[in-house]
């Protein structure tokens, strides 16, 4: 079976009942999806399966044969951070960060579907994400912030200087 | 052409078919064959090994997804996602909102919902009281047979038969009224929905008052403490039977009166 993830094709063994989640992590390497819960109840596996987001948890590997498969790892890069990274990391809206790359993933799709900064909106749109850090309110200002396409300055964050990966230091 | 097999493991032998027929003969009796819609029920229950079915039947690529209508009469094809009942009148649109949350609601299916089973800490099936309340009826396979009949004499066999889809008559009125939920990956606890047929008849359903959804036809008269008559509230995870049974007849009484408004 042949998987497109992030724009390369993979042949994988994982067929049958296999969720999508153990494919990505475990055959091929992929950790931007977390095993959090693995029965769909806290978000963190969610990736894009044709630009929609899908728990792949709960997903038989076998419908995704044949999908464009976006991990977290495929809508930026630490040198070229995508709108809604960029946001996260300037309302520092990761703590831990293991539901980081699930919400992103929603926030994304939410974005690229229309959403709107309205909180209502978006809590609705990442209702299913569970943060145990609690960061609810900075992660609904960052989608909020890049659904307004707002600009960032990553030298700094909302709330002061901060030194992120993404500046090399600066700060 | 018979259904693409893939080997799992030694213990699951996975059916994948092309169409409704080839779904309806790879099901054959049913014995030991899991039912996959959208996996949202049977993956993580394979994933934690509380279920090793010998047979796993996907049916994501059998065409028998899509909302068709006839006059009057709509039908739900199995696989259809949850996600397209939001939107439509009460009683339906507003339960399917109240299903977990869009990602899932995208993935679950219609049959998957409809035949889910008891499950482990509450009751699932959110969408079997929505229907009920239509008077939708069924169409499923067993044996290379089709039959169709009404939702509440195919509830209590779901677990033997391969659900095709599932219609139902558009009514003059609905209503839904459900407990909130905490968080999205909760079950409802209780909730109940109504609905007036074009003829004037009223029935009322609960999710959550027993094993699967049940009708209320004590109530459908108006008082709503009778419909304690039809179903006898349980413990869970969720709430406790004395939470059930004080609640259950404010939901009817809801529901009745959102009918009457609507009168």
């Amino acid at each position: 079976m042949n998987l497109t993830v992030n724009g390369v094709e993979h042949h994988v063994d994982g067929g049958g009942l296999t969720p999508l989640l153990d494919v990505l992590r475990d055959e091929l390497g992929i950790t931007g999806p977390k095993a959090g819960c693995h029965q769909g109840g806290c978000g963190s596996c969610t990736v894009l399966v044709d630009g929609e987001p899908r728990r792949s948890c709960l997903m038989p590997a076998a419908y995704a044969e044949g999908t464009e498969i976006t991990t977290v790892e495929g809508i930026g890069s630490p040198d070229d951070l995508s709108p809604v990274q960029q946001a996260f990391v300037h309302h520092y809206a990761a703590q831990c960060g293991f539901c980081t790359s699930g919400m992103m993933l929603a926030a994304h799709a939410y974005i690229a579907g229309g959403g709107t900064d309205d909180h209502e909106a978006i809590q609705e749109a990442l209702g299913g994400h569970v943060c145990r850090c609690t960061g609810y309110s900075k992660i609904i200002d960052a989608v909020a912030a890049a659904a307004r396409g707002d600009d960032f300055d990553l030298t700094t964050t909302a709330v002061g200087k901060y030194t992120t990966m993404a500046t090399g230091g600066a700060a | 052409m018979a259904a693409a097999s893939v080997a799992l493991d030694a213990a699951t032998e996975v059916l994948v078919p092309g169409s409704e027929d080839e779904a309806i003969a790879a099901f054959d009796d049913g014995a030991g064959v899991a039912v996959v819609g959208g996996g949202t029920i049977v993956v993580p229950d394979v994933t934690y090994l509380r279920h090793r079915p010998m047979k796993a039947l996907l049916l994501g690529r059998a065409g028998l997804s899509g909302i068709t209508k006839d006059g009057s009469r709509t039908t739900v094809g199995a696989t259809t996602p949850v996600a397209e009942l939001v939107g439509m009148p009460a009683p339906l649109g507003p339960c399917a909102a109240n299903v977990a949350d869009l990602e899932i609601r995208a993935q679950g299916t219609v049959g998957g919902n409809l035949c889910a089973g008891e499950g482990y800490e509450a009751p699932r099936g959110d969408l079997q009281g929505a229907f009920l309340a239509l008077g939708a009826t069924v169409r499923s396979a067993a044996n290379g047979e089709v039959t169709e009949e009404p939702l509440d004499e195919f509830l209590p066999k779901r677990g033997g038969r391969l659900l095709l889809s599932v219609s139902f008559e558009e009514p003059a009125a609905g209503a839904f009224a459900g407990l909130d939920r905490p968080h999205t990956h909760d079950y409802t606890a209780l909730a109940v929905s109504g609905a007036r047929a074009a003829d004037g008849t009223l029935r009322l359903a609960a999710t959550g008052a027993g094993s699967h959804g049940q009708r209320l036809p004590s109530a459908e008269g108006g008082d709503a403490e009778a419909a304690l008559n039809d179903v006898t509230p349980h413990d869970d995870a969720l709430a406790s039977a004395w939470y059930r049974t004080k609640v259950l007849p404010v939901l009817v009484r809801r529901v009745l009166d959102e009918l009457k408004e609507s009168a």
